[in-house]
């Protein structure tokens, strides 16, 4: 009675070999490319608010596909420039018609939920670009929907082509209160049934949760994107003792388990190192996992036996892993 | 006959890799041929043979007695044409001499010359394919089609056209868990198969395909085996045992299942392809006709009970093992 799952590597890092056919700075600071194949043909179609894991010279980063997700022979994805990051959308920043980038193909795990009577979908910033995607989907597909927008003045992704697509289901906001009021107002009396959908920075997830929350909406119907691992917080620093070799390998705070790993000489597989993907789950043999990653099930968590180790840590100063 | 009769042996799908059977999550990647002692399946999603049109007019058939086999709850809609749309150009390249589809934007045009079919419809257009989209799947492929919504970390059967059913329903089925499904087959829960296959489906990304054979046994070549007609083929297991046409009343039933992530809507499209040879016919190969032989005789009771073998098998295994 044993279940012999296949091991997935092939059919999940198949690679997409894409050339940049246009570049567009619309807005300063943030660039849209369109991608094609090199070889031309059709796209992968993928469900609203899916992402590509790009490879960005020595790093893989998470970028929201903001097609409505029918087979197409273009993607575009729009990236903020981020001076102080790690060096993804500076190497976006830097690509040019014709140069060639290597990208996952499209991974989902924001999808909109079928059975929802209404779909609120509410952005900030560059977060608005997965809800380009749902809104763009319930277009064609004739869900009801509506976009609440927070950006800074001037700043605006998409903004021109949001007021022509959604039309009256648009609401733009160039200042925090007024757009967070919208967003109360909305969660305050939506039909039941209705399912809301957030991406954007740590504090405006934070406040549709906690307003969601308090207004009595069930966990199941509130949903969100986070933009990376980067907005989680450093940790507490701890030790894995991988229990194969003996070797202890240091966790510093601000250093990811997988990082530490890798430095320590163990390769573990990995695709995009923001807790979406699943390919870098380790066996854990004891200690308490501080599970951070949106790829393990409750049930998972719970059994506490393995770890997403781009993002999640230890609660305990030591971690025992299968390695 | 002869050319008909050893196609369908060359083709056949023979499922048992050792000489005893247990339940498991035997699922690997799809299109991957598979080489048999009699000839090889499994190079494409699609497997179209010499009874396409027969089995077709038998769903059709079906389909008019009872149209209950074809379910869709309301919000299926986009699953369905995201199959439709997923499957039809995969058909096409499977008969690519006897039908074509041309595709302007959303007009598509499609031209099936085995079945007489000539339809032009406009995707996501409920008005311009009147019986549905999953319906008109369901006249073109030999597959039996469900389509599994995902939502509150769970599938559910939220939609589909089966007229070869092993016996169990459609119509009963429908708007259930996935785990609820499979509610009634033995030592798989306590096996945790049935929720690990579930994880595991919740987790194919847009477009990944998979597959796996399940089997049974049937009387006669009768592929409408749902609960509903029963009352028709349930006590020709009975029957059969002491007809002397037993070998050529018994079949082997090979159900190929796939499992695809369609990219568009996020549903999980299980298609289930049956195929049927006689205990003559699969004779004709004698590591088949030994091998099956063993696996019948050491089928624990519980399981062939549930498969519905009880009454013939050592009926089966005795001309099996006198030859």
């Amino acid at each position: 009675m044993t279940a012999t799952l296949p091991a997935r590597t092939a059919a999940r890092t198949g690679v997409l070999v894409l050339a940049v056919a246009a570049v567009a700075d619309d807005v300063p600071g943030i660039r849209t490319l369109t991608l094609r194949r090199s070889e031309g043909g059709p796209l992968p179609a993928y469900p609203a608010g899916s992402h590509l894991v790009m490879d960005c010279g020595d790093r893989r980063n998470a970028y929201s596909l903001t097609g409505d997700g029918s087979p197409a022979e273009e993607y575009r994805v729009s990236v903020l420039l981020c001076p102080d990051g790690d060096g993804g959308s500076a190497f976006v920043h830097r690509l040019a018609v014709g140069d060639v980038v290597t990208a996952s193909r499209p991974r989902s795990a924001f999808a909109p939920v079928s059975t929802a009577r209404h779909h609120l979908l509410v952005a900030g910033g560059i977060g608005i670009t997965p809800m380009l995607s749902h809104a763009r989907a319930a277009v064609r597909w004739k869900r009801s929907f509506e976009l609440l927008y927070g950006h800074r003045p001037g700043a605006g992704a998409h903004l021109d082509e949001l007021r022509d697509l959604c039309g009256d289901r648009l609401a733009a906001y160039g200042s925090t209160p007024e757009m967070l009021a919208a967003v109360r107002a909305a969660l305050a009396d939506r039909p039941l049934g209705t399912h809301v959908y957030v991406c954007g920075p740590a504090p405006l997830i934070a406040f549709v949760e906690e307003t969601a929350a308090e207004l009595g909406w069930p966990a199941e119907r509130v949903h969100a994107e986070r933009f990376s691992a980067a907005d989680l917080d450093p940790g507490e620093p701890f030790t894995a003792r991988l229990a194969r070799s003996g070797t202890r390998v240091p966790v510093p705070s601000g250093t990811s388990l997988l990082s530490a790993l890798e430095e320590a000489g163990v390769a573990v597989p990995n695709l995009c190192r923001q807790g979406v993907c699943g390919e870098c789950r380790v066996p854990v043999r004891s200690g308490r996992p501080l599970h951070r990653d949106l790829y393990l099930s409750e049930a998972e968590r719970a059994a506490g036996d393995a770890v997403m180790c781009c993002v999640s840590r230890s609660v305990d100063d030591e971690l025992e892993l299968d390695l | 006959m002869t050319t008909a009769l050893s196609s369908r042996v060359a083709r056949f799908p023979f499922p048992f890799a050792t000489d005893s059977y247990r339940y498991s999550t035997n699922v690997e990647p799809a299109r991957r041929p598979v080489t048999t002692a009699a000839g090889g399946w499994g190079a494409g999603v699609l497997d179209v043979d010499d009874d396409y049109a027969a089995e077709l007019a038998e769903r059709r058939a079906v389909l008019a007695a009872d149209p209950t086999r074809c379910q869709e709850l309301p919000h299926m809609r986009v699953a369905s044409w995201d199959a439709l749309t997923t499957l039809l150009p995969e058909l096409a390249d499977t008969l690519p001499g006897t039908t074509s589809l041309d595709r302007v934007g959303d007009r598509w045009t499609w031209r099936n010359d085995r079945l007489g079919t000539a339809r032009t419809f406009t995707v996501g257009d409920d008005d311009s394919l009147p019986e549905g989209p999953l319906a008109f799947l369901g006249s073109q492929i030999q597959d039996d089609v469900v389509l599994l919504d995902q939502r509150e970390g769970a599938l559910w059967a939220d939609a589909g056209l089966v007229t070869f059913a092993a016996d169990w329903s459609m119509g009963f089925d429908v708007g259930m868990r996935f785990l609820e499904v499979h509610g009634p087959v033995p030592r798989v829960h306590e096996a945790g198969v049935v929720q690990r296959a579930e994880q595991f489906l919740m987790r194919l990304q847009p477009g990944e395909e998979y597959r796996r054979t399940n089997w049974t046994m049937t009387v006669d070549r009768r592929l409408d085996t749902s609960t509903e007609t029963y009352a028709d083929w349930g006590r020709d297991r009975r029957l059969v045992v002491d007809d002397p046409a037993l070998p050529d009343r018994l079949h082997l039933r090979v159900e190929v299942q796939h499992l695809i992530r369609l990219g568009v809507s996020n549903a999980v499209c299980f298609l289930v392809r049956t195929h049927v040879l006689s205990l003559r016919e699969l004779a004709t190969v004698p590591e088949w006709r030994q091998r099956f032989a063993a696996v019948l005789a050491e089928l624990p009771d519980d399981m062939a009970d549930y498969k519905g073998l009880t009454r013939f098998r050592g009926a089966a295994v005795d001309w099996l093992t006198s030859r």
